[in-house]
């Protein structure tokens, strides 16, 4: 037993860099790969669960969703949700970020504030917007005729049920994007800013010019890590609307989970997570092209 | 003088008055929660909504005794555990060995895991599942959400190992240590904040898990995200009792945010600057 025990302990030192992450690849091999392959078999197949057996049909899926209406609406809805609280989590995030970097009495208070959207459980928060947001009795309806404006139909409506969803969506992940451009602004080297304040320039001047080249590979890698869960939103929208009203907020992600789960039709929901995947790979190439230049500059 | 003290006092008011505001989005939504919680059904349904009023402990004691909410908790508790666990024992060493061996192939597989939309995995795995009559047991669970945390643990870890200088190692090799030995005796104690902090970054993914779980569990095994959605599958929703539920499940994962709020940012910053 010793000896064994002693063998092996000699086998993991001899071969560390093969011993080490063995278990967690073939744990990711079986637990991620395996399921892709599987999707991917299932996309170029015909199969609606419990019927029959999956029969091959080459590029039918994809062919077929071509000509759906319900593909065409979730890529809208997807470039509309994504565009808009991607675009608002960054512009915003960086603004705040710029607000509070500096030293202040309270900036501990401000940070451990900020970390409770990112923890909250999203389906526990969205409840609690879904209840703020109710037309009729909610407190945001209450809030905005206090004041003298009209209220919203919010998500009942198809025409604001979007800006609605970003809303909630921003007011999650806006305080990360803020804490981690926060980070990186404070990891700024001084020198700039002195020589720019010497040559007399603006604060808007010295934002424009120094401070976002010098943040920006920040950003774009914060944007990065964003929009892998932001293209795959799902449990806000879901909580929220189920894709209602009707389909106005249904992206393409969350039909594909309708596809599969709703109408069990196995290889038509692959092909459309196959497309998703490819829409978030693009995504991030592109991003990380940007990143790597921005980061030679 | 006195004037430039003046402005000086003024812009400080100023900026505190900003910081307010842009604190209280943040704060409100979490406000009207506990509120929601405390409320009696009638008075979350009053028009104009009621600020100050009797609170009633009544929502937190029904969602216990008539939706059995501990069992709900100790699910989640459970399936976040195990899978943070396992995702530690395995994501540590492998997450060193690419930290020092340059491995950007299984980095690889690990951006591969983290882009592929959840509900790809889910099809797959409820049907294997299925076949297998694991449906609704705490390893289906376990197993699913391994698929976010171990990428997870491993992204996160990478950064913290590489800040590990190896000459500590290589002079308690020299000191008879193994590699082995070296590995757990003088690198983990070194990692110790990135391994609390990609501990609690996972148990917080998984606590929160819904997709997989509003498939994969079921009577036995249903975690709190699908436990407190289930208040409004009934055509009516109990607004009291989800702002009971939702206190419950958010307090324990922002305790934990907090304690390790600094070394979440800084994990998620280092993870996301890596090339």
């Amino acid at each position: 037993m010793k000896t064994a025990f002693r063998a092996l302990t000699h086998f993991i030192d001899r071969r560390q860099a093969f011993a080490y992450p063995a278990p967690a690849v073939a744990t990711l091999f079986l637990i991620v790969i395996i399921p892709i392959v599987f999707n991917l078999y299932l996309a170029f197949n015909k199969w609606t669960i419990g019927l029959g057996q999956p029969r091959f049909i080459g590029l039918g899926n994809f062919l077929e969703l071509l000509s759906d209406e319900r593909v065409l609406n979730g890529v809208k809805v997807m470039i509309y949700f994504s565009g808009l609280s991607l675009s608002l989590e960054m512009v915003l995030g960086l603004l705040i970020a710029v607000y509070f970097n500096r030293q202040f009495k309270g900036s501990e208070a401000v940070q451990a504030i900020y970390i409770l959207p990112f923890a909250a459980t999203p389906v526990a928060v969205a409840l609690i917007w879904r209840i703020m947001l109710n037309p009729e009795i909610g407190v945001l309806n209450y809030l905005l005729r206090s004041v003298g404006l009209p209220g919203s139909l919010w998500v009942s409506s198809p025409q604001t049920v979007i800006p609605a969803l970003v809303m909630v969506d921003v007011w999650k992940w806006t305080p990360m994007i803020t804490l981690i451009v926060l980070a990186g602004l404070k990891s700024l080297p001084h020198e700039p800013y002195e020589a720019a304040r010497v040559d007399g320039a603006s604060a808007l001047q010295i934002f424009w010019y120094i401070t976002l080249p010098l943040i920006r590979p920040v950003l774009i890698a914060a944007l990065m890590l964003r929009s892998l869960d932001n293209l795959k939103e799902f449990d806000i929208i879901y909580t929220i609307t189920q894709g209602g009203p009707g389909i106005a907020s249904e992206t393409l992600y969350l039909y594909s989970y309708m596809v599969g789960f709703s109408f069990f039709k196995a290889g038509y929901g692959s092909a459309l997570m196959v497309v998703v995947f490819l829409i978030v790979l693009v995504f991030n190439v592109v991003m990380n092209r940007m990143r790597l230049s921005a980061q030679e500059l | 003088m006195a004037a430039i003290r003046i402005k000086k006092t003024f812009k400080s008011i100023l900026f505190y008055a900003g910081a307010i505001v842009l604190c209280v989005p943040p704060v409100f939504v979490f406000v009207w929660m506990i509120l929601t919680g405390l409320k009696t059904g009638v008075q979350n349904i009053a028009y104009p909504p009621e600020f100050i009023f009797l609170p009633t402990l009544d929502n937190f004691r029904a969602v216990f005794e008539q939706h059995n909410f501990l069992r709900y908790l100790m699910n989640s508790l459970i399936i976040a555990g195990l899978a943070t666990g396992i995702s530690l024992v395995m994501g540590l060493p492998a997450a060193y060995s690419i930290a020092k061996y340059r491995q950007g192939k299984i980095g690889l597989i690990i951006l591969v895991a983290r882009m592929t939309p959840f509900v790809s995995y889910l099809l797959p795995w409820y049907i294997i599942f299925r076949y297998l009559g694991l449906v609704d047991t705490y390893s289906a669970l376990t197993i699913t959400h391994l698929i976010i945390t171990l990428p997870m643990v491993i992204w996160l870890m990478v950064s913290f190992f590489e800040s590990v200088p190896t000459e500590l190692e290589d002079a308690a090799m020299i000191d008879g240590c193994s590699r082995l030995q070296s590995f757990l005796i003088i690198v983990v104690p070194l990692v110790r904040n990135g391994i609390a902090t990609s501990a609690i970054i996972s148990f917080i993914f998984s606590w929160n898990q819904f997709l997989f779980s509003l498939i994969l569990s079921g009577p036995k095994t249903k975690t709190v995200p699908v436990a407190v959605y289930n208040f409004i599958s009934y055509g009516k929703i109990d607004w009291a009792g989800i702002g009971a539920a939702a206190t419950l499940i958010v307090l324990p994962v922002s305790v934990f945010a907090f304690f390790v709020r600094r070394t979440i940012v800084q994990g998620l910053t280092m993870g996301a600057l890596k090339k």
